[in-house]
């Protein structure tokens, strides 16, 4: 460990979280400005050409902004919580390889920063963190509504880890490794999108669920629960929760187009290895894209059809593409994998149709 | 290997400054005038009406229960899943035989109703 | 001294401390976080111990799972989060004699082993871990009948659960 690797360490921290301070600024304006025009109207566009200086005018309102604590409130974890609510957030991003080594300055420089050899299992144990600073805020508030959005936001957190969980399987069954770097490589000829889709729209739905976004948003589900967790927050430590929630999108999607969407791979990359990061942040953008998208189009789900989507529908399933999965490695016929869980994921669609008609989907 | 992690515990470090930089520069800018209806807890303005820690349904301990079993059998799937290559038929079988040992607790769990909210 | 026994040393530290306010806080949601930091503490000395996966699954399970169960507990059952009592009963110097001869011999038998001052052999390098766990997992010449018997009992756990928490409607 000589002094260069600490130094290339600190810039490619820095850089890191610069990409994801802005990028969760910019994320933000982008937000506004696609539900805007989904919903012909045109957002955010005065401060700045194009709005762009939105976030700037945002961030230093709430720097100024004086911060309310509730006088019964537990001072230390009220505190606490959004801290504990981003940590998870930045720290996740620090596994995804943005690209294959390059040379720069006559040095290799390692485009995958923290190439842990359980990079996924790293991403559950992370994930499942990131339960306790919903509970935190939720519990030292000394609120109603901050406690039963809390212990709604965690339980619903800790139901889709699951899902989750299981939908990392089918990619290390394809890959045979848990390293990023390793799954990354292994969708050389096909993006495992298109061998294990089923388990990707389940990994797809779980993240939802995980960073709390519609139509899995209970923290604004105002008529019932005011704001969630965080109903007492203002000022700063809102704003943190605001940024947790907006980089771990970030960071969610580039998980998703590292397992499932081929990470930094595309045409050219083994000639130009600078063009990974480059197609990397394309993938993520159209994903994000997507979740905004489906925030404009669904309603919220109600709790309880919320819980026993997570516990009956997406949980078998993902135990199917699992077994499925397995299988088709096993057997040696890869062709088998898409087939088959198509089939499952058909299956269940019709199941859950069947049971919403029935009217009896919370007992089906 | 180490070199990653101490990488990640760099990183862990970075990631709680930045949070407590933010609150310890509004702390230090933003006005503090506090009285009591402001620190009072937000009902949406109906006055508070006895302890704010309510008691909640067990139905959120009953889940947590069912979770801890099936977290800890995810957790055994991903070693199985990363040697599942290299493993002969028989052998890869065991693994599926763990699964469905789960799925039947599943269906237990299912039948007797622990997955209803409501 | 080297970085890595400076990191272990904090850790060490951090550890003993979290679960000293574990047992001597009076705030019960308090004393769960405290037992977090704990748990932490240990995934961290895993890490240092070059068992990256066992370090992983002590924050899955025990942090992201176990932890998280106990919190809802306590904000289930008590309506008040501050214990009362005393938090010494009379017996405290009995235990306290008890403990530390416990601790005397332990250490005095322990004094001549050699394990403490042998350096552990390096790991064969080029050899992926995770998988040889993976295969020993499931090969019917190592911990295959462990591993099942695992499956058998996270499935009795569950149904008693089930029978425990759940009532008939």
């Amino acid at each position: 460990m000589d002094s260069a690797l600490i130094l290339e360490w600190v810039i490619k921290s820095a850089i890191l979280i610069f990409v994801l301070l802005t990028g969760f600024a910019y994320l933000t304006l982008f937000e506004r400005r696609a539900l805007a025009r989904i919903q012909v109207r045109i957002g955010p566009n005065r401060a700045g050409p194009f709005g762009l200086l939105q976030p700037v005018a945002d961030g230093l309102k709430l720097i100024f902004k004086e911060e309310l604590t509730p006088a019964e409130a537990d001072k230390v974890l009220f505190t606490l919580a959004p801290v504990v609510t981003v940590v998870p957030a930045l720290i996740l991003a620090a596994v995804i390889p943005w690209g294959r080594d390059v040379t720069l300055f006559g040095r290799q420089v390692s485009l995958s920063v923290a190439d842990l050899n359980v990079g996924v299992l790293y991403i559950m144990a992370v994930s499942s963190i990131a339960v306790y600073g919903i509970v935190l805020a939720g519990w030292s508030s000394n609120n109603k509504y901050a406690l039963l959005g809390g212990l709604r936001s965690s339980a619903q957190m800790i139901s889709y880890e699951l899902a989750l969980g299981l939908a990392f399987v089918p990619a290390i069954l394809l890959a045979d490794s848990m390293r990023m770097v390793d799954i990354v490589e292994a969708q050389h000829p096909w993006w495992f999108v298109v061998i294990q889709p089923v388990g990707t729209a389940i990994f797809l739905i779980a993240t939802l669920a995980e960073v709390n976004r519609a139509p899995f948003d209970m923290p604004e589900a105002e008529q019932e629960l005011t704001a969630g967790y965080h109903t007492e927050y203002s000022g700063m430590k809102f704003a943190l929760f605001f940024m947790a929630e907006y980089a771990k999108m970030i960071v969610i999607s580039s998980i998703a187009a590292t397992l499932f969407f081929g990470g930094y791979l595309g045409p050219g990359v083994d000639r130009y290895p600078w063009l990974g990061p480059l197609y990397l942040f394309i993938k993520i953008v159209i994903l994000l894209f997507g979740m905004i998208w489906l925030r404009a189009t669904f309603p919220r789900i109600r709790y309880d059809r919320l819980m026993a989507f997570g516990w009956k529908v997406l949980l078998p399933l993902a135990l199917a593409v699992t077994f499925i999965t397995a299988l088709g490695i096993v057997l040696e016929m890869l062709w088998l994998i898409p087939v088959l869980s198509l089939a499952a994921g058909l299956f269940t669609v019709a199941m859950v149709h069947r049971a919403l008609r029935r009217k009896a989907y919370a007992r089906a | 290997m180490v070199d990653a992690w101490l990488y990640i515990g760099l990183f862990l470090l970075v990631g709680i400054v930045i949070p407590g930089m933010a609150i310890m520069i509004s702390w230090l800018v933003a006005p503090r005038k506090p009285n009591p209806v402001k620190q009072s807890p937000y009902e949406c303005g109906v006055e508070t009406v006895g302890e704010s820690r309510v008691q909640f349904k067990a139905q959120y301990y009953i889940f947590t229960l069912v979770f801890l079993v099936f977290d800890v059998e995810t957790v055994f799937l991903f070693p199985w899943a990363v040697a599942l290559g290299k493993l002969p038929l028989f052998v890869a079988l065991e693994g599926i035989v763990f699964i469905l040992i789960l799925v039947a607790g599943l269906v237990y769990a299912w039948r007797k109703g622990m997955l209803e909210w409501v | 001294m080297t970085p890595l026994q400076l990191v272990f040393l904090l850790t060490a530290a951090l550890t003993l401390v979290a679960a000293f306010r574990v047992v001597t806080t009076r705030n019960l949601v308090h004393a769960a976080l405290w037992l977090v930091v704990t748990l932490f503490g240990v995934a961290v000395l895993f890490v240092l111990l070059n068992a990256p996966f066992l370090a992983v699954v002590q924050v899955v399970v025990y942090i992201g799972a176990i932890a998280v169960l106990f919190i809802f507990a306590i904000m289930l059952t008590r309506r008040e989060m501050r214990d009362q009592g005393a938090q010494l009963n009379k017996g405290w110097w009995a235990a306290a004699l008890v403990s530390l001869l416990t601790f005397g011999g332990l250490f005095w038998l322990t004094r001549s082993w050699d394990g403490f001052t042998r350096t552990a052999a390096p790991l064969p390098t080029g050899q992926d871990t995770l998988s040889a766990l993976g295969k020993a997992l499931v090969s019917p010449d190592a911990f295959v009948l462990p591993f099942e018997i695992a499956s058998v009992l996270l499935l009795a756990a569950l149904v008693g659960a089930v029978y425990v928490a759940y009532r008939e409607k």
